[in-house]
């Protein structure tokens, strides 16, 4: 992509987790999306850690010499599955990422890219699951914020539990791969992105194409 | 050819009677063979002759044996024992050399008596060595000292052949000399010889180091069997014509040429394909020993030759105990060590011929001594035997100085039985996490070497109650029993129940039957030592094979769970067929169909619930 204009290619980390990859049609087509792309680092917390053993200095050194972090995981009991928890019970250590000395994440951007069973009418007031995507993931936003990260909202997958056909499928992997992209060019506009409520329902609005 | 066949099927079958037989009233199989050799020798039935023959050709066993004690021997640990094989060795044949000597002299002119102090100062390798193997001695410590000892001995009859001929009374000129018929190198300068000994060494280590490896691999690739017998035995026959070419003692380049190849990866294959042949060799060697002790001369000299054989016996076992205190063995080693040693050697009976075609000593002479070092050979495994059945069972009685360590940081709480390839890395395990265990192990080699990288191992075998006691095993809270011989750990096991039924138990079981026995005393923590790494290379093959490597960690994980908690029924059943009676090769068979059977009920669905009953492709 020659479109960053004269700006340095931002270095994007995708921390993985799904415990039952091989069942995921959803994170299949967003891995595939994004995998391969440049300037993006692919990481399968449970493929690298199947005994949960996490190497913490690698993971902070990853951290570290990435500029955007994402987490991509499906959405269970309304939090993540148990590898992406044990990462931050491990990695995230006071006076590395939070704390008066920990600044080793401050300033990176990172948000959650989410796949959930529930539709957007499942989650809100008065639905199934009685909060919004983004209100339930405020402890997500709450750990950015110690962290001194500059966060963003979800990029989420809602209504796999009806069924998503093949072409839904599709089109979520590729505003995957667009949102991916524009935030390695600096081409999202984070601000707007910041007050919107899911990155990809306002995918358009957000990128600056050029 | 008849003739041959004929004297051969009678050593053998004196054999196949005798060794059995000695066995049987535990008298050890060297005794068996000598006794043998007594019967059907000329004083006995008479049916064989030419003895010397035999005994000169057989004598090759004795160079086998030390290739063999070579292959166990790695090049690092020869220099570990490079001090006791000059300290113990080099002061064991002069010390005995110059007592013998200043002895003879009250009753020979000088130089006859620095001959027989010289040959007289050698043991027997054969005798002594096979009796250690026999008994499992070569691995401990007094083995070693032994050992080292005989090493030295074998280097010292180098230079008692070049010395003998310069004792000469008149100088008698002959052209039979020790040398074999290649060449002679006696008739080079000295510089010359050492160049000629140093070449034979570097061949013996250069072919042994880089040459044998693509050799042995090529033999071994044509999988004809006794094609790979034949190179071993000629590796070590081209070897002993080599040494006996440049003037060394055969014995002595097998024996480095072993040591060469301990680290060979086919050293094994070598040891089963010459051991049987030494075996063979070394038992008619024996049997002509035997047969070699000439009854009359020794009842028309009984009390001069009884005189001499009490004698020497007395002067090297004093000189013997005296090194072993010298070099602060522990007490109870001393005896073994001095009454393992104290006897003429097989180098006597070359020597002495060598001295009398040499004109160094008289006929006479050199026949009754020849009588008195047989005598002290035959007594040999006798002195093995009173060592064994008197002195040791005594010593053990006072136990103030057993060979076992004197264990200072007792009261431990954990104790480690066993320190093996298993125990090793389990020690490792404990110490990693702060548990400092006192480590018990029967292996010399391990315990010294581990010790050195800090590790605290303690000589001595787990299954004797005071040894016990001293690692604390009143105080402690846990054994862990990793010891590789099932029986011993299982005996382990039963004394620990008995004496210190505070103390859990961890044990490792070789198998499932193993583990089996071990319910059967009521242990509950028992490990199968290979189940571990079967599921975990399991693991590892699932993943090569493409499984999510998450999904390949669940299923060893579910299934160890699952073998678990089908052990409680498949003892059960174990113990039903064992009820009936049925052969231990069909108690196998059920086993392992019970087993089969179980592992068919596993239900690894289990897994796919998980995840899967809300969200379906999240």
């Amino acid at each position: 992509m020659p479109s960053n204009t004269g700006k340095v290619m931002k270095k994007i980390l995708i921390l993985f987790g799904h415990p039952a990859f091989k069942r995921s049609t959803i994170n299949a087509a967003l891995r595939k999306a994004v995998e391969n792309l440049e300037g993006i680092t692919f990481h399968d917390l449970y493929a690298r850690y199947p005994d949960f053993l996490i190497d913490v200095s690698h993971e902070q050194k990853l951290c570290e010499s990435h500029d955007i972090i994402v987490f991509q995981h499906p959405f269970y009991w309304y939090s993540t599955p148990a590898i992406i928890k044990e990462w931050f019970d491990l990695v995230l250590e006071h006076t590395w990422s939070y704390g008066v000395a920990g600044t080793a994440l401050a300033g990176k951007i990172t948000f959650q890219a989410l796949t959930a069973g529930g539709n957007l009418s499942n989650y809100r007031a008065g639905g199934l699951n009685m909060f919004t995507i983004k209100e339930l993931t405020t402890p997500f936003r709450a750990t950015a914020n110690l962290c001194q990260m500059e966060w963003l909202p979800p990029f989420a997958v809602l209504g796999i539990h009806q069924g998503l056909p093949k072409e839904e499928c599709t089109r979520h992997a590729e505003d995957y791969r667009k949102i991916l992209i524009a935030l390695r060019d600096n081409r999202l506009d984070l601000t707007k992105a910041r007050d919107c409520e899911l990155l990809n329902y306002e995918r358009k609005s957000i990128i600056n194409e050029v | 050819m008849e003739q041959f066949l004929l004297k051969l099927l009678i050593f053998l079958a004196a054999a196949v009677i005798a060794v059995p037989l000695a066995r049987k009233f535990k008298l050890g199989s060297v005794l068996g063979y000598l006794i043998a050799g007594i019967v059907i020798g000329p004083f006995g039935l008479s049916l064989i002759d030419d003895i010397e023959t035999v005994m000169h050709f057989t004598e090759f066993g004795v160079v086998m044996m030390l290739f063999l004690v070579g292959l166990e021997l790695k090049p690092s640990l020869l220099w570990e024992m490079r001090t006791p094989i000059l300290g113990m060795g080099g002061s064991q044949v002069m010390i005995t050399f110059v007592a013998i000597g200043l002895a003879c002299a009250f009753f020979l002119p000088w130089k006859q008596a620095v001959a027989v102090g010289l040959i007289l100062a050698l043991s027997s390798t054969a005798i002594v060595l096979q009796t250690l193997r026999e008994k499992g001695l070569m691995n401990t410590s007094p083995g070693k000292s032994i050992f080292s000892v005989l090493l030295f001995q074998d280097l010292a009859f180098i230079p008692m052949l070049a010395i003998l001929p310069l004792l000469a009374a008149a100088v008698v000129h002959t052209d039979t000399h020790h040398g074999s018929g290649f060449f002679d190198i006696t008739t080079f300068p000295a510089y010359l010889r050492l160049i000629v000994v140093l070449l034979a060494f570097g061949l013996i280590y250069i072919v042994g180091k880089y040459g044998s490896r693509p050799i042995f691999r090529a033999i071994a690739a044509s999988r004809v069997r006794e094609v790979f017998v034949a190179a071993a035995l000629a590796l070590v026959i081209g070897i002993s014509l080599l040494m006996t070419a440049v003037g060394l003692s055969p014995a002595l380049g097998t024996f480095m040429a072993g040591v060469v190849l301990a680290d060979s990866e086919y050293r094994h294959e070598l040891e089963s394909d010459i051991e049987p042949f030494k075996g063979l060799l070394l038992g008619i060697f024996f049997i002509s020993i035997g047969a070699s002790l000439n009854f009359i001369l020794i009842i028309q000299q009984l009390w001069q030759i009884g005189g001499l054989v009490t004698g020497l016996i007395l002067i090297k076992a004093i000189i013997l105990f005296a090194i072993a205190k010298a070099f602060k063995m522990p007490g109870n080693e001393r005896l073994l060590f001095a009454l393992a040693l104290a006897q003429g050697g097989e180098f006597a009976f070359v020597l002495f011929s060598f001295a009398k075609i040499n004109g160094v000593l008289p006929h006479s002479l050199t026949e009754t001594l020849i009588s008195v070092v047989a005598i002290s050979m035959f007594l040999a495994p006798l002195l093995f035997l009173l060592h064994d059945r008197l002195i040791a069972p005594r010593l053990q009685k006072t136990g103030a100085e057993r060979p076992a360590d004197d264990i200072q940081h007792g009261g431990r709480s954990v104790i480690l039985a066993g320190f093996g390839r298993l125990g090793t890395d389990l020690g490792r395990l404990l110490i990693s996490a702060g548990v400092k265990p006192v480590i018990l192990d029967h292996n010399e080699a391990n315990v010294d070497i581990l010790r050195r990288f800090g590790f605290e191992v303690y000589y001595g075998d787990a299954t004797r109650l005071d040894l016990l006691e001293s690692a604390g095993a009143a105080d402690a809270e846990l054994i862990i029993i990793t010891l590789g011989d099932h029986e011993k750990s299982m005996e382990l096991v039963k004394l620990v129940q008995k004496h210190y039924p505070q103390l859990k138990i961890a044990v490792n079981a070789v198998d499932r039957g193993a583990a089996f026995e071990f319910m059967d005393l009521g242990v509950t923590t028992i490990r199968r030592e290979t189940f571990g790494s079967a599921l975990t290379l399991g693991q590892d093959a699932l993943q090569l094979l493409g499984f999510d490597p998450y999904e390949a960690y669940k299923i060893r994980r579910l299934f160890r769970k699952k073998d678990k908690d089908t052990m409680p029924e498949l003892y059960r059943i174990h113990r039903e067929d064992e009820d009936k009676y049925i052969s231990m090769y069909q108690q196998h068979n059920a086993d392992l169909t019970e087993l089969m059977k179980k592992d068919r009920e596993i239900d690894m669905e289990e897994l796919d619930k998980a995840w899967a009953a809300a969200n379906p492709e999240t």
